[in-house]
């Protein structure tokens, strides 16, 4: 068996990107809130916010957030639910109280499946109610590599310009984006003005390391204050981040103290 | 490139890992970070334990013809390369690149030559990317001259190609799987089960092939993945190894120990098929009661 990275107790405090529940195009084993718990305490990362798979897929989001909620409940210590607001649909707002007083730590947005294009105002007024109510906003650019989708999954992949979009609307909404190779990351934010762009944190597990080396590339460039830490559990093999972190090149793993990045900055207030 | 301390233990732990679908740059390649790329793949590798980069150049990467159609010039001169710096790499250490042939068929007599020259001068294996469909009769020559000197081949493979692509004339599991039934002697590495396309559907087309094996490389870390595939073909025709990316490499070694198989099964994933798969290649590794 092997010896893993020297790590600190805790490798992370946030897996941001995790989801319970099926998925439709392919068998995903085992997606139930009770195996996260387990795979967290494995991967030492103290909590996740959790969405409900399926939510994107449906037109009307707002029973897959009722259901998330019970599932997790048990594990509210480990698993923190992020509700999905479609905010195109009516009484949205509602919704998003209902999952705000649920004790939602981000709020989950999918717009390439709800056919809402980049700067869609009904996006900016989620972004809007987001600020006001200090939790981020998340978006997830992709599921599955294009190569693979189904061919039903014609949704097609959230265009930078989106992100780019809510980040320039002066909302103050802080979003997270997972999914985002490095030239999808480097399109948003060498887009932004520094403003802007101090409000989009990047979950970097699609990044490519070595021999490519984009991840040590972007660090190299940007710091390490745009990332977050996530998996997409249960679609990837959760050890990707982890990866990525112990391959960057010495000099950049020894002078950038990466492991929990930019958490403590999206995270609710206490 | 600044690598780990030498003495720092490896990311996937003690055991040998054997890279069987690696790939490497060269000046021919136009880019001019080409040597930067190859220290990167050496020194990550060395990091996560691996001990031999069975590898390939695909003539010049699409600088002076097409990646996957590859000029008979570039692949001649790419070849070479590959096999100048498997020896060179190994002039004061212990062998840790492995060349493969990699051949246009196309080209008929051109590809014939450039194997016969290249397993005559230590290549290991040959390498088939997207030049021609597997099952095209191109390539018979090619699996019996494979068979003859007992060189696997690494055959690129679209995973389900529901469509052509551009670019390529990629080939899915059961184009490959007419060449390896009209070619039972000769032994064939299904490249990169994580590389794109659909992998369930490879995992029902060539599973009673027992002359394919397949590669987990790929940047695709689909969970299920490895579990499924080592469940059709078993863990003697499963082979761990990275392609393009050594982070999704470096993950699947890690679940490769979180999905419950026992040391001997491990060990048969990481390196032992490898050396099965390559009598050619004589890797530095043994281990008692090793197959090697």
């Amino acid at each position: 068996m092997t010896a893993q990275t020297p790590m600190a107790p805790w490798f992370a405090e946030v897996d941001v990107s995790a989801w319970i529940g099926p998925y439709p195009f392919r068998d995903v084993p085992h997606p139930d809130p009770e195996v996260l718990v387990r795979v967290l305490a494995r991967e030492r990362v103290r909590s996740a916010w959790v969405g409900w798979l399926p939510s994107a897929w449906h037109r009307d989001p707002a029973a897959g957030n009722r259901r998330l909620i019970e599932a997790l409940a048990p594990w509210r210590e480990v698993l923190v639910p992020a509700v999905a607001i479609r905010p195109d649909w009516p009484h949205w707002e509602q919704e998003l109280t209902f999952g705000l007083e649920a004790g939602a730590a981000s709020v989950r947005c999918y717009p390439a499946q709800w056919g809402l294009g980049a700067g869609h105002p009904a996006i900016t007024q989620l972004a809007h109610a987001c600020a006001a109510a200090r939790v981020p906003l998340h978006i997830t650019v992709r599921f599955e590599d294009l190569r693979q989708r189904h061919v039903m999954d014609s949704a097609g992949d959230v265009p930078a310009a989106a992100i780019r979009a809510v980040a320039r609307a002066g909302t103050g909404c802080r979003v997270v984006v997972s999914g985002a190779g490095r030239d999808y990351m480097e399109e948003v934010w060498w887009g932004l003005t520094v403003e802007e762009r101090a409000l989009v944190h990047f979950d970097f597990g699609w990044m490519w390391g070595p021999p490519e080396d984009h991840f040590a590339t972007v660090v190299r460039e940007v710091g390490h204050g745009p990332f977050v830490y996530g998996s997409q559990w249960p679609l990837r093999l959760v050890q990707q981040s982890r990866a990525l972190l112990a391959l960057l090149p010495h000099e950049i793993a020894r002078s950038t103290p990466l492991p929990v990045p930019g958490v403590e900055t999206v995270s609710r207030p206490a | 490139m600044v690598s780990a301390p030498d003495d720092a233990p490896s990311l996937t732990g003690a055991a040998p890992l054997i890279d069987v679908h690696a790939h490497f740059h060269t000046p021919l390649s136009g880019r001019a970070d080409w040597s930067a790329y190859n220290a990167s793949r050496l020194d990550a590798g060395h990091r996560m334990g691996v001990i031999a980069h069975v590898a390939s150049v695909l003539g010049s990467w699409g600088h002076r013809s097409p990646t996957y159609f590859p000029s008979p010039h570039d692949l001649t001169a790419a070849n070479q390369w590959m096999r100048d710096f498997a020896r060179e790499d190994a002039e004061g250490r212990a062998q840790r690149v492995y060349a493969y042939v990699a051949v246009n068929p196309n080209h008929p007599e051109h590809a014939l030559r450039e194997i016969r020259e290249g397993i005559a001068q230590g290549a290991v294996g040959i390498k088939l990317a997207a030049s021609r469909k597997a099952d095209d009769v191109l390539l018979d020559d090619i699996a019996a001259i494979a068979a003859e000197h007992d060189a696997p081949i690494l055959h690129h493979v679209w995973q389900d190609r529901r469509r052509e692509w551009p670019g390529q004339d990629a080939s899915d599991a059961v184009e490959l799987g007419r060449l390896a039934s009209r070619h039972p002697r000769a032994r064939f590495l299904l490249a990169h089960i994580g590389g794109g396309g659909d992998w369930a559907h490879t995992l029902h087309a060539v599973r009673d092939l027992t002359n394919i094996s397949v590669d987990l490389s790929g940047s695709g870390i689909d969970r299920g993945m490895m579990d499924a595939t080592i469940d059709a073909f078993g863990v003697h025709r499963v082979m761990w190894a990275a392609d393009l990316t050594l982070c999704t490499g470096l993950t699947k070694a890690w679940a490769i120990d979180a999905i419950g198989l026992d040391d001997a099964a491990v060990a048969d994933l990481r390196w032992r098929n490898a050396v099965r798969w390559f009598p050619r290649a004589a890797f530095a590794v043994s281990e008692p009661g090793a197959v090697a």
